[in-house]
């Protein structure tokens, strides 16, 4: 072996390796990976047709279907339905998040993710992340299409505050999906399920009509569903009252989905490869 | 003392009942090129994917520069890149955005990250193709981005996994040069392959796989002696001359020549043999047109190694790509 060699071999040996990364490295790493679906976005704008056009049809479609029968017209009916609506769909979207996510642990990219020395649960977290976008996207179109037809919330300030309410809620029901994206082994069968489960989630709810003449059992089941929790706390600021009951009630349900799926979530990504 | 870049200890993998990896050790020291060849379904890949962290053993241990894969895999992941058969980039991103994310994600700030990546796209030719989403890439392109991608932290170790797989001529003949110009940088390279030519041109050493198991691991000239070196073919112009060209193959060169029509074929054991042959041919006034001196292929390595076929997967190359 040559001189320089030798010289190139301690150089390479000395170098020091990287160790685990601390929890303010793993955000920033997480972030990072949140960039990168910020920019798959944008390269592929066609990723926000469903949390722009889903918003026009909802609304539009459920304002003239349902306004007569529960308030005996359009205009009284929109202050319940376009919180109700923003909910559904922002649930549905974060369906969307785990369907993604599937399809990307299947591309060759997520090798290389596994091989950089980051946190584990880094482009896990990354990857919701950057679906808060779409939840935004989705609760700014409701709420434009429901002022374009005719709402006019009594607090705009609360109407504002009712659309981030939404968009955290929906980022923590996002890791109930994101589970079925871990653990399912095809995108097609992840929108299977998660369907199986955001159908009665989003019906079974105040979201599109009064709960009081639901049979008792289904009533029972609206009460304690969160997406009920979530539509109230909504209504109640956008409407201009007193919303604390309600949001505290919303914002406890969005903690226990996250403090049981996020762990889950998390345990099950790692264990997938 | 030598530095080892990679120390494996019986490495089994098991995927249910089929043990991909049957107890492998492999030892690289650091600064050399060593080459795993084998055939599709030997266990290449669920080795590499193993000392890259990408996958636990089963069994067995290994250390890349004395970092346990399994206790330290952030270590191990900071110390070594990684491009495997399949580009392992985000198709929908620019080339700039993909070693961007990947510059950033090795823990470099900003502005290194950008002039790191401008630095590689430029090494690789892809500057003019930089702002293209890769899914527009052709796969002689998309393997240069990967190797770019496996290199923006200056890994000391590298693992090619089938780099020139699936490659034309000469996208193979420009990898080669890419390796080779790495090791002249100091950097330890284990590479995957399923051409013996290629593991001679490249490795110090080269580790035969068959069935998860190491069958022979040595340097390729020694494994090509062990194959019975090279082969000498020619064609005798005039055909009625070949017995008798035949038995002046078999007293040059020792061996029995075989052969139909016009050709022959004789083993050799080293090039200069060749002058003999065509000097005895000459003296007897035996014509010869077309002459080849051609290398043992994988296919006779595997066979004097194993005593089958290298061409057929003897394991599951299914199971090993669905892991």
């Amino acid at each position: 072996m040559t001189a320089m060699e030798a010289g190139i071999q301690v150089a390479t040996v000395r170098r020091p390796a990287a160790s685990a990364p601390g929890p303010v490295e793993a955000f920033g790493q997480a972030l990072t990976f949140a960039y990168r679906g910020l920019l798959r976005v944008r390269h592929d704008p066609q990723r926000l047709f469903d949390v722009i056009v889903l918003p026009i049809i909802g609304t539009v479609m459920f304002a003239n279907v349902f306004g007569g029968a529960v308030s005996g017209g359009v205009s009284g009916y929109l202050p319940l339905l376009v919180p109700g609506v923003m909910v559904q769909i922002a649930i549905t979207a974060s369906v969307v998040t785990g369907v993604q996510l599937r399809d990307d642990m299947d591309r060759g990219v997520f090798d290389r993710f596994r091989s950089l020395p980051v946190a584990r649960t880094a482009p896990l977290a990354g990857s919701l992340l950057a679906d808060v976008s779409r939840y935004v996207v989705a609760v700014m179109m409701t709420a434009a299409v429901g002022v374009v037809i005719g709402y006019r919330p009594g607090s705009w300030i609360g109407l504002f505050a009712g659309c981030a309410l939404v968009v955290v809620c929906a980022f923590t029901i996002s890791w109930v999906f994101a589970l079925m994206g871990v653990l399912m082994k095809s995108a097609s069968g992840v929108q299977g399920v998660s369907m199986l489960i955001l159908t009665p989630l989003s019906f079974m709810s105040n979201a599109l009509v009064p709960t009081e003449t639901m049979p008792t059992w289904m009533r029972v089941i609206a009460e304690v569903n969160p997406v009920t929790h979530m539509v109230t706390a909504v209504r109640a600021l956008a409407d201009g009252g007193s919303a604390a009951g309600p949001v505290t009630a919303a914002l406890a349900g969005a903690t226990v989905v996250l403090a049981i799926f996020a762990p889950l979530t998390v345990r099950a990504y790692v264990r997938s490869d | 003392m030598t530095e080892w870049a990679i120390r494996a200890e019986g490495l089994v993998k098991t995927f249910g009942t089929h043990r991909a990896l049957d107890g492998v050790d492999l030892t690289v020291p650091a600064g050399t090129v060593q080459a795993v060849l084998g055939p599709n379904g030997a266990g290449k890949t669920t080795a590499v994917r193993i000392l890259s962290t990408l996958m636990r053993p089963t069994g067995g241990s290994a250390r890349v520069f004395g970092y346990d894969v399994v206790d330290s895999p952030t270590e191990v992941r900071s110390l070594i890149g990684l491009t495997g058969q399949y580009a392992s980039l985000d198709e929908m991103l620019t080339a700039t955005e993909n070693l961007h994310i990947f510059a950033r994600l090795h823990g470099q700030g900003r502005r290194a990250a950008r002039t790191r990546s401008a630095e590689l796209l430029e090494r690789f030719s892809l500057t003019d193709a930089a702002r293209r989403p890769v899914s527009t890439f052709s796969g002689g392109m998309r393997r240069r981005l990967d190797i770019a991608a496996s290199l923006l932290a200056n890994p000391p170790l590298l693992f090619l996994d089938e780099p020139t797989t699936g490659l034309d001529p000469r996208t193979r003949a420009d990898m080669w040069t890419t390796v080779r110009e790495l090791v002249a940088e100091g950097c330890t390279v284990l590479l995957t392959t399923q051409y013996l030519e290629e593991a001679d041109q490249l490795a110090d050493r080269v580790a035969v796989i068959d069935r998860g198991r190491v069958v022979a691991d040595d340097t390729s000239a020694a494994l090509k002696r062990s194959v019975g070196g090279l082969t000498l073919q020619l064609e005798v112009l005039d055909a009625s001359r070949r017995d008798e060209a035949s038995r002046l193959l078999a007293r040059v060169s020792g061996h029995t020549p075989t052969g139909d029509g016009d050709r022959l074929s004789v083993r050799i054991a080293s090039g200069s043999v060749t002058s003999d042959a065509v000097l005895a041919l000459r003296e007897h006034g035996i014509d010869i047109g077309e002459m080849t001196v051609a290398q043992p292929s994988m296919d006779d390595v595997f066979f004097a190694l194993t005593g089958e076929s290298g061409t057929e997967a003897s394991g599951s190359e299914r199971e090993e790509a669905a892991a």
